[in-house]
């Protein structure tokens, strides 16, 4: 099986993590910085995955964290600290996009075409590749688009699973679906990933992705 | 067992999470060492979980963590600790704070990238028995789909591929780096 943590822990570090806990709910306020850096990356990148909006995604990050110590006491030990505030992050991020976005129909519930059919469209040869072409700012600016490209429940599992590698588990944890839910969505995601960068990259590293920003082929 | 491309395609993601049944896996192997199009579809699929996998593909903005200090601390009440004790505990945490932040903006802006390759093998058993492709750039534990060339595979010791330039997989290897 693939590693299934979020985070290697040693035992001794996830004891400091109970201790910082503790501690922070006995009064020692200024500990809650130490606890909550490990996960900066992951829960300013929720944010993101889901609001788009560098701004926005760094304000929600920094709500989320405020709410975190705010109902520290709430927090069950049973829980993993980390999937309980990215589990905060998902719903401050949610709120503020709704809030934005009022007008539109907010498509977090299941959509009826999720059943994992999708065909692939494109069948260009991708050999390994080394993973120093992300040295290159484009290369990494056409991933970055064509993540941007996707629907953003599709963006969302994709994200937490593949790019900050919570588990299958704890990715439908925070963002209340079910696993099977997750398992589909990230199909998908990656199937449609692979279909916008394959003929690009797969070709010569040089050529551009072969459809402009905002015209999806799908 | 005989599989379809489309029900490759629909297991793809299973395959490489090594989400299934042993004789799916199997079938699927069969499959795909026989069809063009699925090799392709399976190599674009791994190395999209591979690329955006890295740490590189997601950066925090400059001064991210010292803002989010700052946001913290005009929130939270004060601590019942002495305010010496109060101001040491900041500064300290300041200070790591900037010395990340230093560390991310040189790392994007001299492309000196601290990412997990850039690192190898920290943390790796140098006894620990790895999996090599001739011509692969990383070493995996046994059975990782994320080898490619399966065709051409040695096993040597942990120390001995780092000797020979091969970096660690992100994804088997993932509990031995010192991913933040």
């Amino acid at each position: 099986m693939r590693e299934e943590v979020t985070s290697p822990k040693s035992p001794a570090e996830r004891f400091n993590e109970e201790t910082l806990i503790r501690r922070i709910r006995e009064g020692e306020h200024e500990l809650f910085y130490e606890l909550i850096r490990p996960y900066e990356r992951r829960v300013y990148s929720a944010a993101l995955a889901i609001l788009r909006n560098e701004p926005d995604a760094e304000d929600t990050a920094q709500e989320a964290m405020l709410k975190a110590f705010k109902h520290i006491r709430q927090f069950r030990a049973e829980a993993r600290f980390s999937t309980w505030l990215i589990q905060i992050t998902v719903n401050e991020a949610r709120m503020r996009r709704r809030k934005e976005h009022a007008h539109l129909v907010d498509p977090i519930v299941d959509h009826q075409d999720e059943e994992g059919n999708y065909t692939p469209r494109d069948f260009a040869d991708w050999r390994e590749i080394p993973s120093e072409i992300l040295e290159r700012k484009e290369i990494r600016q056409e991933l970055a688009e064509a993540l941007e490209a996707l629907e953003h429940i599709y963006r969302e599992v994709f994200v937490l699973r593949d790019m900050q590698h919570l588990s299958i588990a704890e990715t439908a944890k925070a963002l209340g679906i079910s696993t099977a839910a997750v398992k589909t969505r990230l199909l998908r995601a990656r199937l449609m990933l692979r279909d916008l960068l394959a003929p690009g990259l797969g070709g010569t590293w040089s050529s551009r992705l072969h459809f402009a920003k905002g015209t999806k082929p799908w | 067992m005989v599989v379809s491309c489309e029900q490759v395609w629909r297991e793809i993601s299973n395959y490489l999470e090594e989400d299934m049944e042993p004789g799916l896996r199997t079938s699927m192997e069969e499959h795909i060492r026989r069809c063009k199009r699925c090799t392709a579809v399976l190599d674009g699929t791994r190395n999209v979980v591979q690329l955006y996998g890295d740490e590189r593909m997601f950066e925090v903005p400059l001064g991210f963590s010292q803002r989010l200090q700052r946001r913290l601390e005009e929130n939270m009440p004060r601590s019942r600790r002495s305010f010496l004790g109060w101001m040491v505990a900041t500064a300290a945490a300041v200070l790591v704070a900037g010395s990340f932040e230093l560390g991310r903006s040189s790392v994007f802006s001299h492309s000196e990238l601290r990412s997990e390759h850039a690192q190898p093998g920290t943390g790796v058993p140098p006894d620990m028995m790895v999996v090599v492709a001739t011509d692969g750039k990383t070493f995996h534990a046994a059975g990782c789909p994320f080898i490619h060339d399966k065709a051409h595979l040695r096993t040597i010791a942990a120390q001995e591929a780092l000797r020979q330039g091969y970096a660690p997989c992100v994804r088997c290897m993932r509990k031995y780096l010192n991913a933040g």
